[in-house]
């Protein structure tokens, strides 16, 4: 076996070092009758021919969204990758380390943190991030049950236009802590107003989650409704799933948000079919040791040069126990590189840039879509994203478009399976990778179907 | 011959600015098409100020991130047995094969008419971890094993939920891993902490007397953190289950077992498996792991969702706790269905071996830890008398009057050019060094660093403590000041301001 490097007289030499007979004496405190003699009822080893050759079997009954037109969002989001990231991501030091409990020889994971932390911080207008999270949906759940700690109250507020699977999981992380969860439902034309949560925000409210841009592609401003928060001395967070669009519009920090976390696959990461993601989470310098999750932090070696170090880590499960901020350990330190570096390539200029293109091609695609008869563009805001409602329902609308050769949509029917009111409605995102030709084929296939 | 240079560099070791003490205005690392100027639709939150990145060019981004992976110690630079975490070879057929078109760019919201080789992966995955287990169920959901342990205890939660109990305390050994009482909190549970023997391993008495109509279940790490197969696991399986209790058992030394012994023979109700361990996706730096959670009959219907299902010879993926399947998800924990690529890594690497090759080195991993035992024992304390399975637990008594503490000798360790041990983990052990070579490793390499510990320990017997408190030497940066850092917290680059 190619990733074993013992010989047969190593394992009889090391045998008699260690004085057993057989490895199966080492197993001598597996009780009776558990410890099997034989391999289980699995296929043997194989080369790396063949497995490259089953592996590439299975992907073939994909259809892969480089490999057609492609509009999906609700979460995760397609955009250009630069070759160096993955090759950067690929370099062994960095793949094949573990979590920097050694610092001394870990400075490079830990430097990359800390401009992680920084990046994080700076495009969502925050004063200092953490090293990150799972995901996402993770990163919301977690940022109610801080919220909790920080004000000491139970009741979370979530609004309409949070992505149903960031409720579910917040919703599932709360269930056992005794933490209410209340909110509105959402609709992509019943205009979210700004005080749309007002009434539900009280004295025991411990935060309001709203979206940025929200799951139906729109974009609000926040300020009013982080005031009435803070009026209450309640939170104000602030989730995103697509993290280019910082690039584009206000960030979540000038509303006054408390805490703003969200996806940040977009920059950097493969979609992966869903994971691994990497989750951001950003704070106030006040709500800091609140906080889940590693941090990164600047200091000094014995020689008093600049160095890197985990801190802060009394919030920690490994040190805490049962009274630590979160029980997450292992977090996406690998696709926090990636981010890091695509954000890096990018830099204020590329950054901005391709968040213009991402939005000058969704409007494209908009305009496209809405010439279609039977379809029509709802959002009067967007970022790379919007909602369109159907002549038709909008999941068969989508599978249509799959015969044609085209992924053009997530039906809402699929985020909002309990929701008949939400059949028509299909989501449409389009990046820098889709071209003219792409939206011009999405227009004519829906024309096509719609017809 | 020691001296300082002009740059601050030292050879092939170089000195590193952050990124955005490099930046300059109008550099960038990607070009992009000139915009249209189409009017924007962002309902006048146009963004109206700088982000505040730094612009680099492509090989200023390249150079940059290859010096600082030059100040990183990984699995391929060298001898890694950090105790508990695993650091086998990472096989890079498995990147290749993440990576391929029809899998890296499927979008998780596709139609499953167009993922069915997708839902076939994962359910090819989830059939391995059920026969290498021999367990009924698994969720294949969880981001990491502390999520994993999270899916479990909902899980047990979501039963006694259903049975009408109010059962809110979790035994849990004060040997196991900070992530369970963690884990045991934040599904609103207690902690009972249960003692350890003489010889490491739960002490049935005390166990058995903390039993109760008011407990969950227990949390025990098998094989568990002193490294040791926990011998009494069926009775103590027995006594929980009679007490109405669950087992849930954390998998995260499962690489120790597997292909030779099956949890579910042993009795467990819910076990993760970290994937990132015992399947040897990429640690990554610190993550992505990934940590599916096998289910007994018992538990099994209350697994979250998103599931996988057979109809025929199509997949289905069940994303709604309201479809009629008889099953009642506690809910749902994470965006989308798992990490889809640690799947297609951890598969690779199943197929690779395939049944005889995972007990080959499941049986390679507890012989190269019992034979570094071997090796050391006379010169290091033993925690615990007898074999041990993939790693290999002492105590810091050895080092009794030599000034010299477990973290000194750690950092001496790092200049010999090995990673260090796991240290003061677990913490039954005083001063606890937990070292697991991995059945990657040749004899040659184990025998190579108990040589330099051995001769470490000389040293620190000859008197040379200040040599020890001064270690490490030779790296990028010597020891950091940890307190420095945590008195007052930076966290983030800043502007100088004027």
């Amino acid at each position: 076996m190619r990733y074993l490097p013992l010989t047969k007289a190593d394992r009889v030499s090391m045998l008699e070092t260690i004085g057993a007979k057989s490895v199966d004496e080492l197993y001598s405190d597996v009780p009776e009758g558990a410890l099997l003699s034989e391999p289980v009822d699995l296929p043997h080893h194989l080369g790396e021919l063949q497995v490259e050759r089953d592996m590439a079997k299975l992907a073939a009954k994909n259809m892969g969204t480089a490999s057609v037109p492609s509009f999906l969002g609700a979460g995760a989001y397609r955009h250009h990758v630069p070759a160096t990231v993955d090759y950067i991501i690929q370099r062994g030091e960095f793949l094949t380390a573990y979590t920097p409990y050694q610092p001394e020889i870990a400075q490079g994971t830990l430097q990359y943190l800390f401009e992680f932390q920084t990046q994080v911080a700076s495009i969502t207008g925050m004063d200092v991030a953490n090293a990150s999270m799972w995901d996402g949906a993770t990163s919301c759940a977690e940022a109610v049950l801080m919220a909790c700690r920080a004000t000491r109250r139970k009741k979370a507020v979530l609004s309409g236009g949070l992505h149903p699977h960031y409720r579910e999981v917040t919703e599932t992380y709360c269930q056992y802590s005794d933490t209410e969860v209340a909110g509105r439902d959402g609709h992509p034309e019943k205009q979210a107003t700004a005080d749309e949560l007002d009434d539900l925000i009280d004295d025991q409210t411990a935060c309001v989650v709203v979206q940025y841009p929200d799951v139906f592609g729109r974009i609000q401003d926040h300020t009013k409704l982080a005031d009435a928060c803070h009026a209450k001395g309640a939170l104000l967070i602030v989730v995103f799933t697509e993290a280019m669009a910082f690039g584009a519009v206000k960030s979540p920090g000038s509303f006054g948000a408390d805490i703003v976390c969200g996806e940040g696959q977009s920059i950097g990461n493969n979609l992966n079919y869903g994971g691994p993601y990497v989750g951001l989470f950003a704070t106030t310098s006040k709500l800091v040791r609140q906080m889940p999750g590693r941090l990164c932090g600047e200091t000094v070696d014995q020689d008093g040069k600049r160095g890197f170090v985990l801190t802060l880590s009394t919030r920690e499960q490994h040190i805490r126990r049962e009274k630590a901020t979160s029980n997450i350990c292992t977090n996406s330190g690998l696709c926090s590189l990636a981010f890091t570096v695509h954000m890096s390539l990018l830099g204020e200029d590329g950054y901005r840039g391709v968040a213009t293109l991402n939005h000058e091609t969704a409007c494209k695609t908009a305009d496209a879509i809405d010439a279609v008869p039977g379809a029509e563009v709802v959002n009067d805001s967007f970022f790379n994203e919007f909602t369109v409602k159907l002549a038709k329902p909008a999941a068969e609308v989508v599978e249509a478009l799959v015969a044609k050769g085209i992924l053009g949509g997530v039906p809402l029917s699929r985020l909002y399976p309990n929701r008949d009111d939400l059949d028509h409605y299909m989501l449409v995102a389009a990046t820098e990778t889709n071209t003219d030709e792409d939206i011009a084929d999405l227009a004519s296939a829906l024309k096509e179907v719609l017809a | 011959m020691s001296f300082t240079t002009h740059t601050g560099n030292r050879g092939l070791v170089l000195e590193e600015k952050l990124i955005f003490e490099q930046g300059e205005p109008g550099r960038t690392g990607v070009d992009l098409p000139k915009p249209a100027g189409i009017k924007s639709r962002l309902g006048g939150l146009d963004r109206d100020s700088d982000v505040g990145l730094p612009g680099l060019s492509e090989p200023q981004v390249v150079r940059h991130f290859t010096r600082l992976s030059q100040k990183n110690f990984g699995i391929d630079s060298g001898f890694f047995p950090l105790g508990s975490c695993t650091m086998k070879h990472n096989p890079r057929l498995n990147e290749k094969v993440a990576r391929m078109p029809g899998l890296a760019d499927l979008h998780p919201m596709q139609p499953e008419s167009t993922v069915q080789g997708a839902l076939e992966l994962i359910d090819s995955c989830a059939h391995w971890l059920l026969v290498l287990t021999g367990m009924p169920a698994v969720s294949m959901s969880p981001a990491a094993g502390a999520q994993g342990e999270l899916c479990g205890m909902m899980a047990i939660r979501a039963a006694l939920d259903a049975r009408g109990e109010n059962r809110r305390r979790v035994l849990v050994p004060e040997s196991a891993h900070g992530t369970n009482p963690a884990t045991a909190a934040a599904c609103g549970f207690t902690v009972d902490s249960i003692p350890a023997t003489e010889d490491g391993r739960v002490d049935l008495a005390a166990f058995e007397a903390k039993l109760g109509d008011d407990v969950a279940g227990i949390m025990l790490t098998n094989p568990n953190t002193c490294g040791l197969f926990e011998r009494d696991v069926r009775k103590i399986a027995d006594l929980v289950h009679a007490a109405g209790g669950y087992f849930y058992c954390d998998g995260a030394n499962f690489n120790a077992i597997v292909g030779r012994v099956r949890p579910a023979d042993l009795g467990i109700d819910a076990m993760h498996i970290n994937l990132h361990k015992t399947f040897s996706t990429p640690h990554g730096g610190g993550g992505p792991g990934s940590g599916p959670v096998v289910f007994s009959d018992a538990l099994a219907p209350f697994a979250p969702i998103p599931y996988v299902v057979r109809k025929g010879e199509k997949f289905h993926l069940v994303e709604t706790a309201d479809e009629k399947d008889g099953n009642k998800p506690f809910g749902r924990l994470k965006g989308f269905h798992g990490q889809m690529g640690m799947f297609i890594r951890a598969l690779s690497y199943m197929k690779s071996h395939g049944a005889d090759g995972l007990r080959q080195a499941s049986g390679d991993a507890v012989l190269n830890a019992n034979y570094l035992l071997a090796r050391l024992k006379d010169k290091l304390s033993v925690a615990f008398p007898g074999y041990c399975m993939h790693e290999a637990l002492f105590d810091d008594d050895f080092l009794k009057d030599t000034g010299v503490s477990t973290l000194d000798l750690a950092k001496a360790i790092i200049d010999e050019g090995f990673h260090p041990m796991t240290m003061y983990f677990p913490l039954v052990v005083h001063g606890a060094l937990l070292i697991e070579p991995t059945e990657t490793e040749t004899k040659e390499s184990i025998d190579q660093f108990c040589d330099a510990v051995l001769a470490l320990v000389a040293k620190a017997e000859s008197g040379d403590a200040e040599f020890f408190k001064n270690a490490p030497y030779l790296t990028p940066r010597r020891r950091l000041d940890e307190t420095a850092a945590a008195r007052k917290p930076v966290l983030r680059w800043m502007p100088e301001t004027a």
